[in-house]
């Protein structure tokens, strides 16, 4: 479970990105949060990541304050977290294969899962053909799948998804929606961050509206209103 | 998998993904192998100019001996006597005599195109040049103490008088010494150079490096945020900055042999009897090591200070 707890964001620009955001969400849920741009759903992802720290209040992951975590402990529970953005960012001197390994190789894997593992999870997103190749030899939505597949090698327990189709055109999206549903249907936790209102529709699932650092709303099967 | 398994494995990685990157980023790799080539060169070169120095004031310090001229009315038997004399001084390595009519010799070729000098002897009628003894010390440290032994008077010819004529140690000492004395400054003045410029190349090596670990900042961000130790994404960029430094260091010395062959005969006439090429190729393992372990340890300890800024993500 996943609890933020009153969590305020101010950058130091005193700028509000967050104000007393309290948030929970379940085990296996799929979540979507929605809102416009500055309204504060990266600097919410990126505070449970450890990559920002809360101005005030805490993220608990597990009942574990993340913000509390040592290096080594925030390396391991990053790798229990599977991240997918919006501008893809494979690592571009690796092949499509090698993209994937590196996080296998992250997580102390030996080489012989990462053989086996690499190629089943790239025929999960349909990208087999593509194995060998570098990322700038990719479309978008070939490029976004690889994103997927790289976070979701490790089986991780949840994943995060940062406007994941927003350079992508309806059909990508369509299909990346559809992947994140299927991983979501195999037991993984999925929060989803977009302004994408086709999405949210078609996914019918749990939708948590930002507007300038604050929730206002949280609709159990939701629909974009914002 | 055992700790010493895993170890190996990502030591493994680390160095495979470290050749691969140096390999695919070809613009990066060659800029900065070019930049560093040129940081070794300076060094390099810093290390031959020592030697040049070092190699001159040697050979000019082999260059200094004693010549006692003696009297033209001095015998040959007097003469002959003090040589022994001499040769019994620990110091002394070796006395050569050169009699009247050698020295006369010597002159007369030292002066053949010189006419007006050899008309004049000619008309002189006689020889006006005494017999030499030519002293060499085996320290030059130790002709001070030779030339005192011979002013002080203990080698006076049997009938009292000293058929000594002059000592030319005296004169060619203040020359001497103020030679060297040029020597030790430019040698000093090459040093600071020498270093000055080191810094200023290390530096923008160093730079070099940090701009191709810029060009990779959202690189490891991302490997960063698949939660990768710190070892194992700094270890590959460290990885790269060693080949950079041993690829940059081979070519440099590669580029060494037809320069300083190039250079060889010129410096030999400059420096008296310093072949750079012979010395090149006679030193290459100690020149080839000081150009290696610089270009290692720059492109290393470039490419670990330069991450660090990165891996806070």
């Amino acid at each position: 479970m996943i609890v933020f707890d009153r969590v305020s964001k101010v950058y130091p620009d005193s700028s509000v990105a967050l104000e007393r955001v309290t948030l929970s969400i379940e085990p296996k849920e799929f979540i979507s949060i929605v809102g416009p741009s500055g309204a504060g759903k990266t600097t919410l992802l990126k505070l449970f990541l450890a990559e920002e720290k809360p101005t005030d209040g805490a993220v608990y992951y597990e009942s574990i304050n993340i913000h509390t975590l040592g290096r080594k402990a925030i390396d391991a529970f990053r790798r229990k977290v599977g991240m997918v953005f919006q501008d893809f960012r494979l690592l571009p001197n690796k092949t499509v294969y090698e993209n994937i390994a590196f996080t296998m190789e992250a997580a102390n894997r030996s080489d012989e899962e990462i053989e086996s593992d690499v190629p089943h999870v790239l025929e999960l997103v349909n990208l087999t053909p593509k194995i060998w190749n570098f990322p700038r030899e990719l479309s978008g939505g070939e490029k976004q799948r690889v994103a997927i597949a790289r976070a979701l090698v490790n089986e991780p327990d949840i994943i995060i998804a940062d406007e994941p189709t927003g350079n992508l055109d309806p059909a990508n999206t369509y299909d990346i929606v559809q992947i994140l549903k299927k991983i979501n249907d195999l037991g993984t936790t999925v929060i989803l961050a977009t302004h994408n209102k086709g999405i949210i529709d078609l996914l019918k699932r749990r939708v948590v509206a930002m507007e300038r650092g604050r929730v206002v709303r949280d609709d159990k099967t939701g629909k974009y209103f914002v | 998998m055992s700790d010493k398994q895993m170890f190996w494995t990502k030591f493994k990685r680390i160095l495979r993904t470290g050749f691969f990157n140096f390999w695919r980023d070809g613009t990066v790799t060659l800029a900065s192998v070019l930049v560093m080539m040129v940081t070794l060169l300076v060094i390099g070169l810093i290390s031959f100019s020592s030697a040049v120095l070092d190699t001159t004031l040697a050979e000019l310090k082999n260059k200094i001996d004693i010549n006692v001229t003696f009297v033209t009315s001095a015998s040959e038997e007097d003469i002959l006597d003090i040589k022994h004399t001499i040769e019994s001084l620990p110091e002394v390595l070796l006395v050569t005599y050169i009699s009247r009519d050698e020295a006369l010799s010597l002159f007369k070729a030292r002066h053949s195109s010189d006419q007006s000098i050899l008309s004049a002897l000619d008309e002189l009628g006689e020889n006006p040049l005494g017999a030499v003894l030519n002293i060499r010390a085996r320290d030059p440290s130790q002709y001070a103490s030779v030339a005192e032994f011979l002013e002080s008077g203990n080698v006076l010819s049997s009938g009292g008088l000293t058929i000594i004529d002059r000592i030319n140690y005296f004169q060619n000492k203040a020359a001497i010494d103020k030679l060297a004395k040029i020597i030790a400054s430019a040698d000093r003045l090459g040093v600071a150079l020498a270093l000055f410029f080191a810094a200023i190349s290390v530096l923008i090596a160093f730079n070099t490096i940090r701009l191709t670990i810029y060009l990779a900042r959202d690189e490891i961000s991302v490997m960063r945020l698949v939660g990768a130790s710190t070892a194992y994404i700094q270890g590959p960029f460290v990885v790269v900055g060693i080949i950079y430094g041993v690829v940059a260091g081979l070519l440099t010395l590669l580029l060494f042999l037809p320069l300083t062959y190039w250079l060889g005969a010129t410096t030999e006439n400059f420096f008296v009897g310093f072949n750079i090429f012979s010395y090149y190729l006679r030193h290459f393992l100690e020149i080839a090591s000081i150009v290696l372990v610089s270009g290692v340890f720059i492109g290393a300890l470039s490419s670990a200070l330069a991450i660090r800024k990165y891996l806070k993500v």
